[in-house]
C-alpha cells in the first residue's frame, strides 16, 4: 500500500463566506497550472480542503512544487480506505512504515465525522494503536508529544489516512484579490515586494524602467530573471519595459542636481500609473521601506506619491534591510539581485540628494520642464513581454540545449 | 565496428557536436565582455549551468564548470585541503581510485597531509564500517569513487553519506565519472559535498566537465586569475563545449530513463556468452556493479595489449584495464586490491557499453575474442 493522494487544507479562506467557491476554484486552477508536468494526475476539490490523487505520479517533487502555491496553509500525504475496521488498520500501519519510524514514538489521533461508523473515536485510536504497536519494531507511544501523529478520519466517502503536516506558503490564491503594478528595479527590495504581493493573493504586472545605453542589455536581462524566479509563486507575469532615457536626460537638464532624484521618482510614477490604467490594474506595489534612502523618508514619499491617488502598496515598509534580505535569499532573487550591473536609479542619482523635498519647488521645477508629452512617449513605446516559469529562455538558444 | 571502450571515452551524440559548431562559430566572444555578444555567450553559460544543475537536481549556483574530470577532482581534493587545512590534514579514500584523485593525494602527502588508503572486499568495494574506522579527529576529507572504472564496481555512497552526516567538518567528495547516466545517485540524498562528472563519458566532448560544490562548501581555487566560475575556476570558460555538454547530459539522461532495462539485459547477455569462453576468468562482481562496465582477465601466457591489437584486427575495440594507465606495463591497481594477485591483475581485459551497444554485436565479438585467444595460445605457445 502507497500514498496514493495529497490532502490540502486551505490557510486563510476558510474565514471567506460566499465568496469560498471563487478562492478554492481558483486556487484548484493555480495547483494544475503549477502541476501541469504531471498529466495524471487528478484534483478534487470540496469546501473544506482539496485532494491530488496521484494516480501513479511521484509525490516527491509535486510536494516541492505544492509548497510554492499561495493560499495553501498544510498538506499531507494520504492514503483512503473503506470504512472498515481492519482496512483502516492495514492502512494505517503501512503509512507508518513507510515513514523512517524505527526508534521514534506515535500516537493515533482519529476523528469520527461519520458517525454512522460503529466505532467511537477513542475506540479506534485504541484498536488502530494497538494494531500498529503489534506489527511494528521500535516504535512506541507517547500521547503527548509523539514523533509521529497517526491522523485518521472517518468520513462519509471513506477513511483518510495522514502521518505528517508539512506547511504550505500560506496567504490567498495569486489572482484572487485583484491585479497590481510592480515596479521593479532589479534591486534586493522590489523582488521581495512582489513576493508579498502575490502572497496575499494579487496578480502581478512588472514595470522595469530602461535607460540605454546608461544601463546595459544585462541590466535588463538581470530584471528578466527576477520575473522568472516571481513566476515560481506567480504563474504567467507580464513584464513591461519602459523606455525612460529620455525622460532621464530632461531632468538631470532641467532640474537642480538635488531635486533630479524626487521628479525621476516621481516621473517613474506617473508612467507606472499610466501603465496601470491601460492594464486594468488596481494598485501599484514598490519595495520601498520606510527611511532606508534618501527617496524613501516620509518627506520623499509625500511628494513623490503626489502624481496620483491610485493605492501605493509597500509590503515591505516596516522591515529591516536584514529581513529583507532574509527574504530574498528563501525566494531565491537575493543572487540576482546583487549582481553588479548598473540600473536607472543608480546612474544619474546625485551626490547629495534633498532628504526634505519640498513638494512647491518639485512642482515648479518641473512646470518649467513641460514633461508631459515625454512620459507620455515612454508609455506608448513600452515594450511588453510575457514571462513563464519555463520560458524565460532565450528563444535564440532553443536548439542548442 | 565494434566500440566497446565507451569507459575510456564515448562517441559524441551528434547533436552535442552540432551544438558545439553552433556554439563555438555563433557565439564565440568572451562571455565577460560588456558588449551584447558577451552577453549571449553568458547567457549560453548560465543556460547550460542550470540545466546542468537540473540534471543533477542541484542548484545552479553550485555547479562548478572545469576542462573535464582530472581538473574536477583536482580541484575538490586540493580545494578542499588547502581551504580547511587549518581544520585537519587526514584524507580518506580508497585503494582504487582513479589517478586524477590518487595522484592529487599523493601530492598532499608530499605536502605533509595524512591518506588513509581504504582496501577493498574480493568485490572491489569499501564499506561504510571501514570509513567509520578510519576516520579521526582530524580528517577533513573523505573521496570515494561511484562506479569503479576498472571493474564497474558501485560504492555504498548513500551508506558512507550518512555516515558522514554525523561529521560536519568532514566534507565527501564523489568522483562520479563512470556513474553518471549509468546508476542513479541523489546527491542530496547521500550527503555528497563535491561531485565530479566529465563531458565525454556521456558522449559530450574533451575539454568539459564540472564539479558540484555543494552551497557552503568552501573551496581554494586550484587556478587563480580573471575570477570566472564564482571565483572558483578562472580562465576564459569553454562555452562552446559547456553547451555541448549541457546537451549531452539531457540526451544521456532521456537513454537512461528510455534504455536502462535494455543495457542491463545486454551486460547479462554478454556476460552469459563470455562465461563459455575457456581461458578467461570473469572480474567483475556478479551483484553491485554498474550497468555497463565487464572486466576479465586473460590466462597467463597471453599478453594483455597483443590481445587488444589482436582484436583491433576484427574492428572490435576494448581496452587492457583503464586507458589511463594502459600504456603502463603495470598490474590493475583495482585487481590487485581485490586481491586477486599480481598474475591475474597484469592480465585485465575491459569491455565498456552504450546505451548504442546491440545484442546483435555480441555473437561476431565473442568470435574475434576466442579467435584471438586461440591465435595468441598458438604463437606463444
Amino acid at each position: 500500500m502507497k500514498y496514493d493522494r495529497i490532502l490540502i487544507r486551505y490557510g486563510e479562506m476558510t474565514t471567506k463566506g460566499k465568496n469560498r467557491n471563487v478562492f478554492v476554484r481558483r486556487l484548484k486552477q493555480n495547483i494544475a497550472r503549477k502541476l501541469r508536468a504531471f498529466p495524471r494526475i487528478q484534483i478534487e476539490y470540496m469546501r473544506d480542503r482539496m485532494y491530488i490523487l496521484l494516480n501513479g505520479e511521484p509525490h516527491e517533487p509535486i510536494i516541492d512544487k505544492l509548497k510554492t502555491v499561495f493560499g495553501i496553509h498544510s498538506f499531507s500525504l494520504a492514503m483512503k480506505c473503506e470504512n472498515d475496521l481492519a482496512a483502516i488498520k492495514e492502512t494505517a500501519l503501512a503509512a507508518v512504515r513507510q515513514l523512517p519510524h524505527n526508534g521514534k514514538t506515535f500516537k493515533v489521533s482519529a476523528r469520527r465525522v461519520n458517525k454512522q461508523f460503529p466505532y467511537r473515536s477513542d475506540e479506534l485510536n485504541h484498536e488502530i494503536g494497538a494494531h500498529i504497536l503489534r506489527q511494528t519494531d521500535g516504535l512506541t507511544v507517547n500521547v503527548r508529544e509523539p514523533d509521529i501523529d497517526v491522523r485518521v478520519e472517518v468520513r462519509q466517502d471513506g477513511t483518510y489516512v495522514t502521518c505528517r503536516d508539512i506547511f504550505g506558503a500560506g496567504g490567498l490564491p495569486v489572482g484572487t484579490s485583484g491585479k497590481a503594478m510592480l515596479m521593479l528595479s532589479g534591486g534586493i527590495d522590489s523582488p521581495v515586494a512582489g513576493y508579498l504581493a502575490m502572497k496575499r493573493g494579487l496578480e502581478i504586472e512588472a514595470v522595469h524602467f530602461f535607460s540605454p545605453p546608461y544601463t546595459s542589455e544585462r541590466a535588463k536581462q538581470k530584471v528578466i530573471d527576477l520575473v522568472r524566479k516571481l513566476t515560481v509563486y506567480g504563474g504567467t507575469i507580464k513584464l513591461h519595459i519602459v523606455p525612460f532615457t529620455e525622460v532621464q536626460q530632461a531632468i538631470y537638464q532641467g532640474v537642480p542636481n538635488e531635486y533630479s532624484l524626487i521628479s525621476t521618482r516621481r516621473a517613474m510614477l506617473a508612467i507606472t500609473d499610466a501603465l496601470r490604467r491601460r492594464h486594468r490594474a488596481l494598485a501599484i506595489v514598490t519595495g520601498e521601506s520606510l527611511g532606508q534612502v534618501a527617496s524613501q523618508t516620509l518627506e520623499s514619499m509625500y511628494v513623490i506619491n503626489e502624481v496620483t491617488n491610485t493605492p501605493v502598496l509597500r509590503p515591505l515598509i516596516s522591515m529591516d534591510k536584514m529581513e529583507i534580505i532574509e527574504m530574498a535569499k528563501r525566494i531565491d532573487t537575493h543572487d540576482i539581485s546583487i549582481l553588479p550591473y548598473e540600473d536607472c536609479c543608480t546612474i544619474f542619482t546625485p551626490r547629495a540628494p534633498k532628504t526634505k523635498p519640498k513638494k512647491e519647488k518639485v512642482l515648479q521645477y518641473e512646470r518649467e520642464l513641460d514633461l508631459a508629452p515625454l512620459l507620455e512617449k515612454a508609455v506608448n513605446e513600452t515594450e511588453t513581454m510575457v514571462i513563464d516559469e519555463e520560458n524565460g529562455r532565450t528563444d535564440e538558444f532553443a536548439g542548442l540545449f | 565496428m565494434i566500440y566497446l571502450d565507451n569507459s575510456a571515452t564515448t562517441k559524441p551524440f551528434p547533436e552535442a557536436i552540432d551544438s558545439f559548431v553552433a556554439v563555438a562559430s555563433g557565439y564565440f566572444a568572451n562571455p565577460s565582455s560588456l558588449h551584447g555578444l558577451g552577453m549571449k555567450a553568458e547567457r549560453l553559460l548560465a543556460q547550460a549551468r542550470e540545466q546542468v544543475a537540473a540534471m543533477l537536481r542541484v542548484k545552479p549556483g553550485e555547479i562548478v564548470f572545469t576542462s573535464g574530470g582530472t581538473e574536477a577532482n583536482n580541484l575538490a581534493i586540493k580545494g578542499v585541503a588547502w581551504q580547511y587545512r587549518q581544520r585537519g590534514r587526514h584524507i580518506i579514500t580508497t585503494e582504487i581510485e582513479h589517478p586524477s584523485v590518487a595522484e592529487p593525494c599523493r601530492q598532499l602527502e608530499e605536502l605533509g597531509f595524512e591518506v588513509t588508503y581504504l582496501p577493498v572486499d574480493r568485490d572491489g568495494r569499501v564499506s561504510a564500517k571501514q570509513v567509520e574506522r578510519a576516520l579521526r579527529d582530524d580528517t577533513i576529507l573523505v573521496s570515494v569513487m561511484h562506479v569503479n572504472n576498472e571493474v564497474g564496481t558501485v560504492q555504498p555512497i548513500e551508506e558512507i553519506g550518512a555516515l558522514l552526516a554525523r561529521y560536519p567538518k568532514t566534507l565527501f567528495h564523489v568522483d562520479r565519472v563512470q556513474g553518471i547516466s549509468k546508476v542513479p545517485l541523489d546527491l542530496q540524498r547521500a550527503g555528497v559535498d563535491l561531485c565530479t562528472i566529465s563531458a565525454h563519458k556521456f558522449h559530450g566532448l574533451r575539454g568539459a566537465g564540472a564539479l558540484y560544490v555543494r552551497e557552503g562548501v568552501r573551496l581554494m581555487p586550484l587556478l587563480a586569475g580573471g575570477g570566472q566560475e564564482m571565483r572558483l575556476r578562472s580562465g576564459t570558460e569553454n562555452v562552446a563545449a559547456i553547451v555541448a555538454m549541457a546537451k549531452a547530459l539531457r540526451l544521456a539522461m532521456e537513454r537512461y530513463e528510455r534504455d536502462i532495462g535494455r543495457l542491463k539485459e545486454l551486460k547479462d547477455k554478454w556476460l552469459e556468452a563470455l562465461a563459455a569462453v575457456p581461458d578467461i576468468a570473469i572480474n567483475t562482481p556478479r551483484d553491485g556493479a554498474a550497468p555497463h562496465i565487464i572486466n576479465f582477465s586473460l590466462k597467463p601466457s597471453l599478453k594483455p595489449e597483443v590481445f587488444v591489437h589482436e582484436l583491433e584486427k576484427s574492428g572490435v575495440y576494448v581496452s587492457t584495464t583503464s586507458a589511463c594507465s594502459s600504456k603502463k606495463k603495470a598490474p590493475s591497481k583495482t585487481l590487485l586490491a581485490m586481491g586477486l594477485g599480481e598474475d591475474r591483475a597484469e592480465r585485465g581485459i575491459r569491455i565498456s557499453l552504450s546505451f548504442d551497444n546491440t545484442q546483435e554485436e555480441i555473437a561476431p565479438a565473442v568470435a574475434a575474442i576466442r579467435q584471438a585467444i586461440k591465435t595468441l595460445s598458438e604463437v606463444t605457445g
